[in-house]
């Protein structure tokens, strides 16, 4: 077995015994990189230089018997959204193509305390504004499990480098299923956790009352074990909420069944539009949790409907706000359209026009409308109080079960190229997990099966819990992935 | 339609952002057809609903007005498109 196959924990746990050396780790998952890179493009940054650097540092501390951080020599792979000092931080668009982050996110200041090794840069769609990573100025990415079909997005970098096993984990953020998303269509672990959980101090702001950054992996566990590290109360963002950060990969060893558990599954999530072998490998899974004894409960969260119109009023109207900072005067590009005749205010206009891609611009407009004067209670006004009955519906719904069982999304992974010219379409595709980002609750998708007639394209399955449950969410999710270990997934070919 | 061309070319305006013709074009369809689709809102009836603009139950967060050693300036600077000595260098904007 290569060692790029070996998972986060058992890396971990091989360095601290120096049965292997992080300079080892870090050169193999290079060497991978270098061999399925050019199939796939999970990075839009590499910094191999600088990481061999960190694992020698690790090494040394190790050889000499010091103490190291949780995740000591391990490598990491970071969304491009999330600033590390120093490093490029693209956020996939020409307007930020040259900008180098003069400061750490939090979170990247905890995984270096935790002594974690940064590998690269992950590809996204533009400032995150997308469904499949296709609208990425520095090209897309194609899913590693086939590559004809897009890899989710907006962490659609992080997703296909660790389904492709590029890295063992990785960070991305979700602000409307960003990160649960992707995993579901690549085949991986991916988690939002509860709005307030982690800072987003350094993540490049996209919708202020909706982003959260979370981990994806390839199992629940590494998953429990990166969200514990970047978990916590922050000064720098007063969004962050000062509670005490449970050990959520501790939580769970040695559990034994779901004695007791109730679980929701919402009537409003299976209806036309849904996938059959979607349907058909959710509600297969709600069967294998009942066998772990959970009891399973049909609940209504009659809103669901409201909620793509709801999320795509807020979130614009949120990002045309954030956006506004571009302007080419601080940092970032600067048109040099006609630059000795053009005035201050032309140099603005030309530099967002040429720098924002054709996603960012369709959503500033459509933020821009929805704040202007004369449309703001029609819309955004609307979209607030929408957002209410949606929230209240969780508040109902988790009144009776502990957690929520859904399909992360309504159909597996489309086709490159499906639905990039119909917005409409493809903002739908996210019908199943915007709602958590509205209500601030936390999510996971896992695998739970995959499609039939050759295509072979994983289904995920979406735990939602009540805020701050992120140990009951993972949990489930964990006996759910242990059971199912070894007897493989529902796989419609064979 | 609801939004006509001009409209478009308003909102662009207000955002700052210079689109080309094409661009007009096809965001005024678009935004229509999205437009359209957000009319779904009506069917709820929502006047003694409170607006949710967070989640949170914050009100404003207060802490201690303290000053804290800054040493980012040059490497905040090297983003710069253009500088001189320790400042940002754009255009006149007065007369």
């Amino acid at each position: 077995m290569g060692i790029y196959e070996l998972s986060a924990k058992e890396l971990g746990e091989k360095i601290k015994k120096k049965e292997i050396s992080s300079e080892e780790v870090v050169n193999a998952f290079y060497k991978r990189i270098e061999e399925i890179e050019k199939k796939i493009h999970s990075f839009i940054t590499l910094t191999k230089e600088e990481a061999i650097k960190q694992a020698k540092i690790v090494d040394e501390k190790i050889r000499k018997n010091e103490p190291v951080g949780e995740l000591a020599g391990i490598p990491i792979a970071i969304k491009d959204n999330l600033c590390i000092q120093r490093i490029r931080t693209t956020c996939g668009s020409k307007i930020l193509e040259n900008y180098f982050a003069p400061y750490d996110a939090t979170v990247i200041e905890k995984l270096r305390k935790a002594d974690a090794i940064f590998v690269g840069k992950t590809n996204m769609d533009e400032f995150a504004m997308g469904s499949s990573t296709e609208t990425s100025y520095f090209g897309l990415t194609r899913n590693p499990q086939n590559l004809e079909y897009i890899p989710g997005g907006s962490s659609g970098g992080s997703a296909s480098a660790v389904a492709a096993k590029e890295i063992p984990f990785a960070l991305g953020s979700d602000t409307g299923g960003s990160i649960r998303q992707p995993a579901s269509c690549c085949g991986i672990v991916g988690l939002k956790p509860t709005y307030g959980r982690v800072s987003r101090y350094g993540l490049v702001a996209f919708a202020s009352s909706l982003d959260q950054i979370g981990p994806l992996a390839r199992d629940v566990y590494d998953c429990a074990l990166l969200l514990k590290i970047i978990s916590g109360y922050d000064e720098k963002d007063s969004t962050s909420i000062n509670l005490p950060v449970p050990d959520f990969s501790q939580g769970l060893q040695g559990l034994k069944g779901l004695q007791g558990i109730k679980v929701g599954l919402p009537k409003e999530y299976f209806i036309e539009g849904i996938e059959p072998e979607v349907e058909k490998a959710v509600k297969e899974a709600a069967k294998v949790l009942a066998e772990l004894g959970a009891e399973i409960i049909e609940i209504s969260l009659p809103h669901t409907e409201y909620a793509v119109a709801t999320y795509y009023l807020i979130a614009p109207s949120e990002a045309s706000a954030n956006l506004a900072r571009y302007d080419g005067v601080r940092y970032g590009y600067r048109s040099t359209f006609n630059v000795q005749r053009s005035t201050l205010e032309e140099v603005y206009e030309r530099t967002r026009g040429e720098g924002f891609g054709v996603e960012v611009k369709r959503r500033i407009m459509l933020g821009t409308y929805a704040l202007s004067a004369g449309y703001y209670d029609a819309y955004y006004l609307k979209a607030l109080k929408v957002r209410t009955l949606i929230k209240k519906d969780f508040d109902e719904a988790f009144k009776k079960v502990e957690v929520i069982l859904t399909p992360t999304a309504p159909t597996p992974a489309f086709k490159l190229g499906e639905k990039l010219d119909d917005p409409l379409k493809m903002y739908l595709s996210d019908i199943f997990t915007i709602s958590a980002n509205l209500a601030g609750i936390p999510g996971i998708s896992i695998p739970c099966g995959y499609t039939g007639g050759g295509i072979h394209l994983p289904i995920g399955l979406q735990i939602l819990g009540k805020p701050f449950t992120e140990e009951t969410v993972l949990k489930v999710a964990y006996a759910y992935e242990q059971t199912m270990n070894g007897k493989r997934i529902t796989d419609n070919d064979k | 339609m609801k939004i006509t061309k001009k409209d478009v070319e308003y909102v662009a305006k207000l955002a700052r952002l210079a689109l080309t013709e094409e661009e007009k074009e096809k965001f005024c369809s678009q935004l229509n057809q999205i437009l359209l689709y957000m009319e779904k809102l009506n069917e709820l009836e929502t006047k003694d609903v409170p607006p949710t603009s967070h989640v949170l139950a914050l009100k404003n967060v207060w802490r201690e007005d303290e000053v804290k050693p800054f040493t980012h300036t040059k490497e905040i600077l090297k983003n710069a498109p253009e500088k001189e000595g320790n400042y940002f260098k754009v255009k006149k904007v007065i007369e």
